[in-house]
């Protein structure tokens, strides 16, 4: 069943793409949406069944390569981990294909679309269920690739077509220290299969290499590598750029990969990596100052962007911020859990606000908004459950697992997991103020565009709106239906052997047994942060302009996304261009060409210039070159055999 | 029964056959033409076939040269004509077969004068490269390894563009200074060793500074041919005038005399001196990857910025060749061959709207995704190819010479490794500047699709890459035992090297 949930996705993609001209739009839809509801449907049947049964299981598929020790098969690996994300990423990718059925019907591309979405799904389940770190690699470059596919889909667009080419830039910095990690486990543990590699962590783990004259543990430099990898993929700080940008594709890509399955691949990578990882401390403290600075850091940019998907997309920034700090702090369970939270409402918040895109005539800059809520209300209670969920308001999907994770940082109590804990306080108030700004700009207020716009305003097809049920149903109840297995007593005998965490971490098991501020905290901030919205937005609608004349350094700051894109292109962008032309015209043509060939060629055209002259054609110039050569021969054989 | 029957000398000499009817029989007018196009095509798919022959005869497990074939020449000095193939060379010859119909048939309408002049060339071409791979003698090697200059520099003197004699010359001038110093270093071994076979040479070990000296003998004309920075200047001149069939051909086959070179004599000959001169090597193949990435970034031509992109990746080839390990030197051969593959055909995407809109400034463009779909196609996989994605062979290539040199020197895995940030970053901007956005200009809008030829030529190639991609362990089989032979020697010659150092310092 394994085999049918991950390769019906790319028979769908193969049979869209290719001949879906010929099959014609709606076939082509269908098609690609019905394979990817059975495989939906097979995932969450293999998952039961696997947790019930715990039996894990490798399906070879068939060799890759292999060149003396350096061997990769082919194959599925399916533990409880895989599983986890297989439900995440089947069920958001069949729910986003069914709202796209809706959302691309202006589209004249159909087929292309599906096609790429559906070979987005395989390379994504073909990351989650590799046995080995290259198939992990191959799916974690498919996955690029349809991200830039997809953010590119609208290639008329020069915005888009930039987005999307940055996308795989940034990404591919990643790549860089990502494959530099896969390669020094393969020369350190001569294997490239995790439970070969996993079983060797204990006995190498002080092995260290000496590079540049520094001696550095080689653990700690792979696991550092590894997460160079996943800040790229999961956007985090520094490698964050082309995430907000990513927002230029269509909405269901930005539910699909930018919030719910791609851009947790990193965090994926590093729960898959924790019983290596369990060795690193260094590396795990850095990914959780890393993890906690980029929760905040996005947040405060999230308060002040007026397009309505960027500010989504600086809050999955920011909640993948705390996916990873609690990865950091070993509490690997809880990261998972709001791995798959987050993936139902930040889906669902997408979903919704592209269907408030969708109904607005494709404008995005909340600014233009304001009052529609009475027309689109199913849309505006389905955003209200998203934002309860992302906010951690009680009972919703997000309060179950955010709540762990501040829990689990404050329980680790080391200085980084202090660190981590005040910043995620903080960023769960930003967090509640920003989702309610989004709303209440949205739908509340006055409308600020023109009266065409506002009389097109309607409410969604149903075919958009049965795929945001689903996914309300999974924000309103996810955090409750899996937190026994994913996170409570059972959960080392739930999650098997996919998930290890060393005795000397304590963090996770701690988090149940919390002071009762900690646990409240994060809930008051949040309510903190909705009032404060409603104070701000509703009650005295001037005082955003007036705080931010006041901040005016601060609020530049946070409006130019700390000018993190400035400082790139001027790092990197322009002088990539200058050095590349300088070596150009100055060593190329300036220093190469003008000593080597040309300079040959010009050298003997001036000994055959000068050469010329001698050849006069007058018998005394040759009697008298004859005559020299006399003397000179004759000097010569003299001086040498002393005569 | 295939024993009996010369092969490889029939598959290297059946294209000359080919070439002299064309010669003969074709008069230069459009039927001639047109009847020189078809003999060159069927022979040397003919060839490819017979070729196909050796490949699935030939034996992996066996540790030597296969299909051996051997007739004195000049007896006085015991010269003789030998040919035979191992794990590296096949892979070569394979790819010279291959390559050689698809350039035929991607110049079926891009050639309009002399037409059975250039189709005989590329029959020539074709015996020569196919010679030079076969060869175990090491005059014989040479004389096919110089040669492929000449039908290849009227190619580009004949056919090529607007400096296509500035580019000859140079192009002419680079090769030969190289393989001056390389024929007087033959002519040495020949009179120490008493013998020009290549296998009985390498069992003969130079004195360390004779190595040194014959290494860079050598060197020099290898270098030059691979291209290595900093004598790579030749190639994007020679790539820019070139014809597309041209083109192709040079940078899936002619760049790859150099680095079978390396591996053919280079380092089983002169082991000390490779040895000595490997960190050399990584140096000048690191500025090569890092520096031609960034001036293939600012190219406005089309064709330099893939030429140029061809220098560094070839970087990885000589990089994977001198790590010594199982896996570089296993990657470099690799990525030779899915380096021949990826830039023809990314040269051949080039000669397509070369070939509509006859400009290859890439600011001309913009929009063509909209008016060829298909093209759009391959072009973006050549292009993912070219940066190496997972499931295509450069990936394979690149990561395997990755992991070699990281077992020898990390560092210079980490330079390498920055080649492919660079690589992604001028290929999708070119792809960008060409594909992408509006079609507004009247001559884009008003390109023809690709025509059913010109899918015939993309789709094998395509098919090859993504095959080479998803499992490479047919061909990775294939030069198996060869690169043992080669790590055997390096190994003992390293070890050899310890145990001296070892000795001198105990004195």
């Amino acid at each position: 069943m394994v085999y049918f949930i991950v390769f019906l996705p790319l028979l769908g993609s193969i049979i869209a793409g290719f001949w879906g001209r010929r099959l014609g739009d709606k076939l082509s839809l269908y098609l690609t949406s019905t394979l990817l509801l059975i495989s939906m449907t097979l995932s969450w049947i293999t998952f039961w069944q696997l947790s019930s049964n715990h039996v894990d299981k490798v399906y070879p598929l068939m060799e890759w390569m292999n060149v003396g020790d350096f061997n990769v098969v082919w194959s599925l690996r399916y533990d409880m981990l895989s599983a986890v994300m297989m439900i995440v990423i089947t069920t958001v990718s069949a729910m986003v294909h069914i709202y796209s059925i809706g959302y691309m019907s202006h589209d004249n591309s159909k087929p292309r679309f599906m096609s790429y979405l559906s070979l987005f799904t395989f390379a994504m389940l073909m990351l989650v269920t590799s046995d080995n770190l290259i198939q992990l690699f191959f799916g974690w470059e498919g996955v690029g690739l349809a991200s830039y596919l997809l953010i590119g889909f609208w290639y008329h667009k020069p915005s888009a077509h930039t987005a999307a080419m940055k996308a795989f830039i940034v990404n591919r910095v990643g790549d860089f220290g990502f494959i530099l990690g896969i390669i020094a486990i393969y020369s350190v543990f001569g294997s490239l299969y995790f439970d070969e590699i996993f079983s060797d962590v204990e006995g190498l783990h002080k092995l260290s290499i000496v590079m540049l004259g520094f001696k550095i543990n080689v653990i700690e430099l792979i696991a550092i590598l590894l997460f160079i990898g996943a800040m790229g993929k999961s956007a985090q700080i520094g490698l964050h750029t082309w995430l907000p940008d990513a927002m230029e594709g269509p909405t269901p890509v930005s539910a699909l990969i930018h919030a719910a399955t791609m851009v947790t691949a990193g965090v994926f990578l590093v729960c898959r990596m924790s019983p290596l990882l369990e060795f690193a401390p260094f590396a795990l403290n850095v990914i959780t100052i890393v993890g906690a600075m980029t929760a905040i850091f996005a947040a405060t940019i999230g308060l002040t962007q007026f397009d309505i998907k960027r500010v989504i997309a600086y809050s999955t920034c920011s909640q993948l911020g705390y996916m990873f700090f609690a990865a950091g702090v070993s509490a690997y369970p809880a990261s998972m859990f709001h791995l798959t939270t987050h993936a139902f409402f930040k889906a669902l918040l997408f979903l919704g606000a592209g269907s408030v895109i969708h109904a607005m005539s494709d404008e995005q800059d909340m600014r233009k908004m304001g009052g529609i809520w009475k027309k689109i209300p199913i849309t505006y209670a389905l955003m209200w459950v998203g934002s309860l969920a992302l906010a951690g308001i009680p009972f919703f999907a997000g309060y179950y697992s955010k709540d762990l994770i501040l829990e689990a940082a404050w329980a680790a109590s080391s200085n980084s997991g202090y660190f981590a804990f005040w910043l995620g306080c903080l960023a769960a108030f930003l967090t509640a103020f920003y989702s309610w700004r989004v709303l209440l700009l949205t739908f509340h207020g006055n409308f600020n565009s023109s009266k065409e716009v506002l009389d097109h305003v309607h409410e969604s097809p149903f075919v958009m709106l049965i795929p945001l049920f689903v996914l309300a149903l999974g924000a309103i109840f996810s955090g409750w239906y899996f937190y026994n297995d994913f996170v409570g007593y059972n959960w080392k005998e739930f999650w098997g052997n996919s998930i290890f965490i060393s005795e000397k971490h304590k963090a996770f098991k701690l988090a149940h047994y919390v002071p009762l501020w900690v646990k409240y905290l994060p809930i008051f901030l949040a309510i903190l942060g909705i009032l404060c919205a409603y104070l701000f937005y509703v009650l005295n609608p001037n005082l955003p302009k007036i705080l931010s004349k006041k901040f005016y350094p601060i609020y530049n700051l946070f409006f130019n996304k700390w000018y993190f894109d400035e400082l790139y292109d001027y790092l990197f962008v322009k002088s990539f261009i200058k050095f590349g032309n300088y070596f150009w015209k100055k060593g190329d043509e300036g220093t190469i060409d003008r000593f080597g060939p040309n300079g040959i060629s010009k050298l003997v055209k001036i000994i055959s210039s000068k050469s010329i002259i001698i050849q006069s054609g007058y018998i005394y110039h040759y009697a008298f070159a004859m005559l020299i050569g006399l003397v000179v021969l004759i000097t010569w054989l003299l001086l040498d055999y002393g005569i | 029964m295939l024993s009996n029957i010369p092969i490889l000398s029939s598959i290297t000499f059946l294209p000359l056959f080919g070439a002299l009817i064309i010669l003969l029989t074709c008069s230069d007018d459009e039927q001639g033409g047109k009847n020189s196009k078809f003999v060159a095509l069927w022979t040397s798919l003919i060839t490819f076939i017979l070729s196909l022959f050796v490949l699935f005869n030939f034996d992996n497990d066996l540790n030597n040269f296969q299909f051996i074939e051997k007739a004195s020449w000049i007896p006085l000095s015991n010269v003789s004509y030998h040919m035979g193939v191992d794990g590296i060379s096949l892979p070569f010859v394979i790819l010279s077969t291959f390559l050689i119909p698809v350039c035929i048939l991607a110049s079926f309408q891009s050639i309009k004068k002399q037409v059975p002049l250039f189709m005989s060339l590329f029959l020539i071409l074709e015996v020569l490269m196919v010679g030079t791979f076969c060869a175990m003698d090491i005059l014989v090697f040479y004389i096919f390894f110089e040669a492929v200059l000449i039908p290849m520099f009227l190619i580009i003197g004949i056919w090529g563009g607007v400096r296509r004699v500035y580019s000859a010359f140079k192009f002419f001038l680079y090769t030969l200074l190289g393989s001056v110093l390389m024929l007087i270093a033959i002519f040495y071994i020949f009179s120490k060793t008493g013998t020009t076979e290549i296998n009985e040479i390498a069992k003969f070990s130079f004195p360390y500074d004779i190595q040194i000296l014959l290494f860079l003998a050598f060197f020099a004309s290898f270098s030059v041919k691979l291209p290595m920075w900093p004598v790579h200047t030749w190639l994007p001149d020679a790539h820019v005038e070139a014809p597309t069939s041209g083109s192709v051909i040079l940078a899936g086959v002619l760049l790859k005399m150099g680095g079978y070179g390396f591996l053919r004599f280079s380092i089983p000959m002169f082991p000390d001196a490779s040895i000595f001169f490997a960190p050399f090597i990584f140096v000048l193949s690191v500025i090569a990857i890092i520096y031609t990435s960034l001036v293939a970034l600012v190219q406005n031509d089309m064709k330099k910025m893939i030429a140029y992109s061809s220098v560094a990746h070839m970087g990885f080839v000589t990089i994977g060749a001198f790590s010594f390990t199982n896996e570089g030197l296993a990657g470099s051969v690799y990525q030779m061959v899915s380096h021949g593959l990826i830039s023809g055909a990314l040269f051949l995407c080039v000669g397509i709207v070369y070939d509509r809109l006859h400009t290859r400034e890439i600011n001309a463009y913009g929009g063509v995704a909209d008016i060829m779909p298909n093209f759009a196609v391959f072009f973006m996989f050549m292009m993912l190819a070219s940066v190496g994605l997972p499931g295509t062979s450069g990936f394979v290539g690149e990561l395997l010479v990755l992991v070699g040199i990281w077992k020898t020197y990390p560092i210079v895995a980490i330079f390498c490794a920055t080649g492919l940030i660079l690589g992604a970053i001028y290929m999708l901007w070119l792809y960008r500047r060409v594909m992408f956005g509006k079609a507004i200009k009247e001559e884009i809008v008003s390109l023809e699709k690709l025509s059913k030829r010109e899918i015939i030529i993309f789709v094998p190639i395509t098919l090859l890459i993504f095959i080479f991609g998803i499992y490479a362990t047919p061909l990775l089989d294939i030069t198996q035992l060869s690169i043992n032979n080669i790590i055997d020697i390096t190994e003992f010659h390293q070890n050899k090297n310890t145990v001296s150092q070892i000795a001198t310092l105990k004195d």
